[in-house]
């Protein structure tokens, strides 16, 4: 079994690759721009799904890890003029570190309580920002500059670069993070999520398990961080709110905890459909108070309406949704656990191939 | 068991196909809906991107929710009931103009992406008051790399005025730096030998601010430098440093809400010196019902209003009187295009900017490119509602240069002093304003 998944994933990871490519060159630059901030989230969503669905912890701070791969990558861009590439894989370390710290006290921690304490790191962690002005630039930020590339041209669009780059991080990550669920570490991890005592009798180091996934987390929050920050070119506090890792939460919910498709889903999902909602309320001529709370009522409503229909997320819905084709089938385990039904074409490439045409045409 | 299942599936799949469908609808509507289609006045090309025969399109990005909502909410809508008016009376050489204005809610992650829409997918031809210093340098660089006029920053940030880095962005109100010489001098002049606090919002806003009254204070004078952030609404410890180094004038670069809260922590402490305030703070509408408001909040009853009065402050737009001809004009507008709105500081602001831009285009000509705006504006622009002319020029794309200072009475500021003029730097002179005033067009319209 092991010996075929690596190439299938491989596989289904240059489909998704040629599909965006495909998409991007066909599309006109704006999409490219939101190909680029959804392969932007995924990374983030992804070690979310996979700490919660798989590890059974969870993270209300997330979205400070992305702050710390942020500003870890503009300031090595700005002050060591280092090559994006090599300022990723800094960020990538910063953040495991980050991630390590945290996870040490998280490892102590059940439920309530680690989530009020991610919360803490959340809220907290971007006012370092302001304390320290003359390093972070406080609430101006750093702004930097990301170029594509001489090779292409000078009239090759910007936002099809910044799509590229952040769509091949956003595949490799997923690739990275499925194997690793599928090896012994990500046994593991389910093995605590389920019972940690029985885990532990099993000889399962709980603590160093629980930790380890803390960092995985952290570090996918921090590569997304990083691509946040070539991608809107601006690294600033007021990006990092509480509200950011709200939604990275959001999405992995919405797209099924601990599916990695389903954190494609909730990443296309959280970009698309704030967008599309403001052009409905603001194409219907509404006065400027209603039509501007608008779009955050109908976001939430269409979370409500998503959770409703697909208690399981987007990706459990699917699965459900090829069972009526496939009829009654033998599978038992829920799509909570197995993302990808072995009976069918593998749900890893399915959905994701789907989202992206859905998601920009 | 099984076929209940089978049917909430199938409701579900129709429901999601029913949402699809939807989005594609809607978003494919609004964005075939930009091709010109005019043909009546031969005289009228589609010139630049996003201007048609009949309309000129521009984009903003405003905080319409999040924290930076109250107040500044108000400003898009005002500058679109000017647009209204306009369009009303015959338009921009008869193109309408139309503006989209997108809610940012004050993050920069979100302003770079609906600036991107803005360009990319609806292709605007310029960025017009795009509103708040971190939140548009998330776009700057891009909209000058895509050579987009970005017009009218609303944030009195130095920083616009830079024309190597960004030869496409102008300033509009009167920066901070300025701001804060205009209101050091008169401290410097009418509180000699007094003890002077200063009380700051610990961004660029108060620092440029700070920056300015520095200028200007002899360092002697200043006994204490109190800065707050926005996030923090305990600011007690501040005022009472303040009390304690027995300042008798406090200069304030603070929002509205932490004006008041200095008004109310310091009521509360007996302490009572002279408030000095920019004018970012000092709306006496907006301020006054804070006031009203935070008190009620903590269990008092007070009359704002009254609380307010005696706040030195500085304004570089016209008093909101009735004896004053631009607030004739905006509150006509005001109640035929947006009267729900309360007609305060931020309703005047996003008037007078939307006059600015519509004098700004007919200078640009009847056909004009984007690099017509650029070059219509560094030509200089006539004065408008600010009491003092703009800096414009090739090598300056600052804004207004001036203000005069006012003491709040009775709800509304009242005019101390003629205008004063002065640069952004060091040992550049304060100067009494030699010109006048302009008065509002009888039509509401700038000629071209």
């Amino acid at each position: 079994m092991t010996m075929q998944t690596l190439p299938r994933r491989l596989g289904a990871a240059a489909v998704t690759a040629v599909i965006v490519w495909f998409l991007s060159v066909r599309l006109d630059t704006f999409r490219d721009y939101q190909i680029a901030e959804i392969a932007v989230y995924v990374p983030a969503v992804a070690g979310l799904t996979v700490l919660t669905g798989l590890s059974g912890q969870i993270s209300v701070g997330n979205g400070a890890f992305m702050a710390i791969g942020a500003y870890a990558t503009a300031l090595l861009l700005l002050h060591l003029n280092w090559p994006f590439i090599a300022a990723l894989v800094a960020s990538a370390a910063a953040t495991a570190v980050a991630g390590g710290i945290v996870g040490v006290a998280a490892a102590r921690l059940r439920g309530p309580y680690l989530a009020g304490a991610t919360l803490m790191l959340g809220v907290a962690l971007p006012a370092l920002a302001f304390a320290y002005r003359g390093i972070f630039g406080a609430d101006q930020g750093l702004s930097i500059t990301f170029t594509a590339p001489a090779f292409l041209g000078a009239s090759f669009p910007l936002t099809r670069w910044q799509a590229w780059v952040s769509a091949v991080v956003a595949l490799v990550t997923l690739v990275l993070l499925a194997n690793l669920c599928s090896s012994r570490i990500g046994r593991n991890w389910r093995a605590v999520r389920d019972d940690e005592v029985a885990a532990a009798l099993d000889g399962v180091n709980v603590a160093v398990t629980r930790i380890l996934a803390f960092v995985v987390s952290a570090v996918c929050a921090g590569l997304a961080g990083s691509l946040l920050a070539i991608v809107t070119s601006l690294v600033a506090p007021g990006a990092f709110t509480i509200t950011l890792s709200i939604a990275l939460l959001t999405a992995a919910a919405i797209g099924g905890l601990g599916s990695l498709p389903g954190a494609l889903w909730g990443s296309v999902l959280i970009v698309l459909v704030p967008t599309y909602v403001t052009d409905v309320a603001t194409s219907h001529g509404l006065s400027s108070s209603v039509g501007s709370n608008i779009p955050i009522a109908a976001y939430g409503a269409v979370l409500i309406l998503v959770m409703l229909v697909f208690p399981q997320g987007i990706q459990g819905g699917l699965v459900g949704l090829l069972r009526l084709f496939t009829g009654p089938d033998q599978e038992t385990r829920t799509a909570h656990d197995a993302p990808a039904p072995h009976a069918t074409p593998p749900a890893d490439e399915a959905p994701a191939s789907h989202h992206e045409k859905e998601g920009t045409t | 068991m099984k076929r209940t299942h089978r049917r909430r599936w199938q409701a579900a799949a129709v429901i999601t196909a029913a949402a699809f469908t939807v989005a594609a609808c809607s978003s494919g509507g609004s964005s075939s809906s930009s091709p010109g289609s005019g043909s009546s006045s031969a005289a009228l090309t589609a010139s630049a991107p996003g201007i048609t025969a009949t309309t000129i399109t521009i984009g903003s990005h405003q905080p319409l929710t999040g924290p930076a909502a109250p107040g500044y909410s108000e400003i898009a809508p005002a500058a679109n009931a000017y647009f209204s008016y306009v369009n009303a009376h015959g338009g921009v050489y008869g193109r309408k103009v139309v503006y989209k204005y997108l809610d940012d809610g004050y993050d920069p992650t979100k302003t770079a992406s609906v600036v991107h829409q803005l360009v990319l997918q609806d292709n605007v031809y310029a960025i017009f008051n795009g509103l708040g210093t971190p939140t548009h340098l998330a776009a700057v660089s891009f909209l000058n790399a895509q050579k987009v006029p970005d017009v009218f920053v609303a944030s009195g940030c130095e920083c616009w005025n830079d024309t190597s880095k960004y030869p496409q962005t102008f300033g509009w109100q009167l920066d901070y730096v300025r701001e804060g010489k205009i209101l050091g001098s008169y401290i410097k002049q009418h509180f000699a030998g007094k003890k002077v606090a200063y009380f700051y919002q610990n961004d660029e806003f108060g620092l440029d601010g700070v920056k300015g009254l520095d200028y200007e204070i002899p360092h002697s004078m200043v006994v204490s430098r109190q800065s707050y952030v926005p996030t923090n609404t305990n600011i007690a410890p501040q005022v009472t440093a303040m009390h304690a180094s027995g300042a008798q004038v406090v200069a304030a670069f603070s929002i509205p809400a932490f004006m008041a809260l200095l008004k109310l922590n310091s009521l509360k402490l007996g302490y009572s010196p002279t408030l000095v305030s920019s004018s970012v703070g000092s709306d006496p509408i907006t301020l006054g019902g804070l006031v009203t408001a935070f008190a009620k909040q903590g269990g008092a009853t007070v009359n704002g209003n009254q609380l307010i009065n005696g706040i030195i402050t500085d304004e570089y737009l016209p008093a909101l009187s009735t004896s004053d001809s631009w607030y004739v004009l905006f509150k006509k507008i005001h109640d035929q295009y947006e009267p729900k709105a309360p007609l305060d500081g931020n309703f005047f602001y996003g008037m007078s900017v939307g006059y600015t831009f519509v004098q700004a285009m007919l200078k640009a000509g009847k056909n004009p490119t984007r690099a017509d705006l650029v070059t219509a504006i560094q030509g200089g622009l006539p004065q408008g509602p600010a009491v003092a002319p703009y800096s414009y020029s090739s090598s300056d794309h600052a804004g207004a240069t001036g203000a005069y200072m006012g003491v709040i009475q009775n709800g509304v500021v009242v005019q101390q002093g003629s205008v004063l003029v002065t640069d952004t730097s060091a040992s550049g002179a304060i100067t009494t304003f030699s010109g006048t005033e302009q008065q509002a067009p009888a039509s509401g319209i700038p000629s071209p």
